[in-house]
């Protein structure tokens, strides 16, 4: 009985321990966490929409949307947050749309678990450049081993056609379904 | 086993970790976040310096209470102190190096379960004074980081054929991929055992000047 006491009354002062100091941590930990994910977003949100000044940000349903600012207040365009299912996991990335809806003005990957050397060349420069001054109507399409000839189309990565289908079509679906509820 | 033995100096303590009986490379402990995470050197190296921080502090701690600790209850004790600090290791990165974190993902959190943090639990903090356990620790932290510093620049180099940006030719795809991971490893501990072997051998000639259990292993 002595033995059962002492074993509970030892793991229950280590738990409160261990739940104290984490408590501590977290206190202190949690508002930078925070301050990062914000930071993220500002980032994401400047850099497909450049010259944003401020941003609103707008939900609907599971869509959320950032409607952009210039420096006198004029609307400049929206930055979408578009997620979906990639070749390993679910990627997600922000594409910005002019104020007329004519073109993309820029695309990042935000999140993603493509293979590495192969499909995760999506969050690279080369491949997400493609998408700025892309033409918006029709929806996005993609080219293998050829140079895109239309506006609306980007080249896919070699050997990892996969990873860059998923993103176009993670792209046309979100901005589909932005346009609906406008 | 450790009873009967004559104490070894503090720093064979601290040195072994490195080399005689380095996690990854001699006692193939650790093996899942070793794999999986050294696609790159920076992330080889905040895994290692990660698991090492959770690894010396929760040796020193257990080791400090290895006397209060009833029997029956050590592996859950000591699961739930190595559970604390790799939380605050979590929480930490998460605050500070967000990229790096995004970088580890799931890996950080794993850290509890990585049998090398508490195999020295079981094995040495248990059974020794905090201040031997701390060497240890931080020995073993070292080795460990080592290894997955050099997995994952291997793998690097090869893989992405980048290396702080210097090198540029086509990569070999399949050093990124798991299979990669597998065969830098083989290739490192086959290596390590040649040098060994080699070592062992300068050794050799000189039989008699070394106690008859050095050649037990």
């Amino acid at each position: 009985m002595k033995k059962i006491a002492k074993m509970i009354i030892v793991l229950s002062v280590i738990g409160l321990v261990s739940g104290g100091v984490l408590a501590v941590v977290y206190q202190w930990a949690q508002p930078k966490i925070i301050a990062n994910q914000i930071k993220e977003t500002d980032a994401a949100v400047f850099k497909v929409l450049p010259g944003t000044k401020s941003y609103k940000k707008a939900v609907s349903g599971d869509l959320t949307y950032f409607n952009c600012f210039d420096k006198q207040g004029r609307k400049l365009g929206t930055a979408i947050l578009c997620k979906g299912n990639g070749y390993q996991g679910e990627i997600r990335l922000m594409v910005g749309v002019n104020n007329d809806f004519s073109k993309f003005t820029g695309m990042i990957v935000l999140e993603q678990l493509e293979t590495p050397g192969l499909g995760a060349k999506i969050a690279e420069q080369k491949f997400y450049g493609q998408f700025t001054g892309l033409a918006t109507k029709p929806p996005i399409e993609y080219v293998k081993a050829v140079k895109p000839e239309k506006p609306n189309e980007i080249q896919a990565i070699t050997g990892a056609t996969i990873s860059s289908r998923a993103v176009v079509e993670i792209i046309n679906k979100s901005v589909k379904q932005w346009l609906e509820t406008k | 086993m450790a009873g009967n033995k004559v104490k070894k100096s503090l720093f064979h303590e601290f040195i072994k970790g490195w080399w005689d009986e380095n996690p990854v490379f001699r006692q193939l402990l650790g093996m899942c976040p070793t794999l999986a995470v050294t696609t790159s050197a920076i992330n080889g190296l905040s895994m290692g310096l990660a698991t090492s921080f959770v690894l010396i502090c929760s040796s020193f701690i257990i080791s400090l209470i290895r006397k209060l600790i009833p029997n029956q209850v050590r592996i859950a004790s000591y699961i739930v102190v190595i559970a604390t600090f790799v939380t605050m290791a979590d929480l930490f990165l998460k605050g500070i190096f967000p990229d790096i974190s995004k970088a580890l993902g799931p890996f950080v959190p794993l850290i509890v379960v990585n049998c090398v943090i508490l195999g020295r639990a079981e094995l040495f903090a248990s059974k020794n004074n905090p201040g031997r356990a701390f060497v240890d620790a931080f020995g073993m932290g070292a080795g460990f980081t080592i290894a997955l510093l050099v997995l994952g620049a291997v793998r690097e180099i090869f893989g992405s054929g980048t290396i702080f940006g210097f090198l540029s030719f086509e990569p070999l795809v399949i050093m990124i991929l798991p299979a990669g991971a597998f065969i830098t490893l083989g290739l490192l501990i086959g290596l390590m055992n040649y040098l060994k072997d080699i070592t062992k051998a300068k050794e050799q000639p000189a039989p008699a000047c070394l106690p008859a259990g050095r050649q037990a292993r």
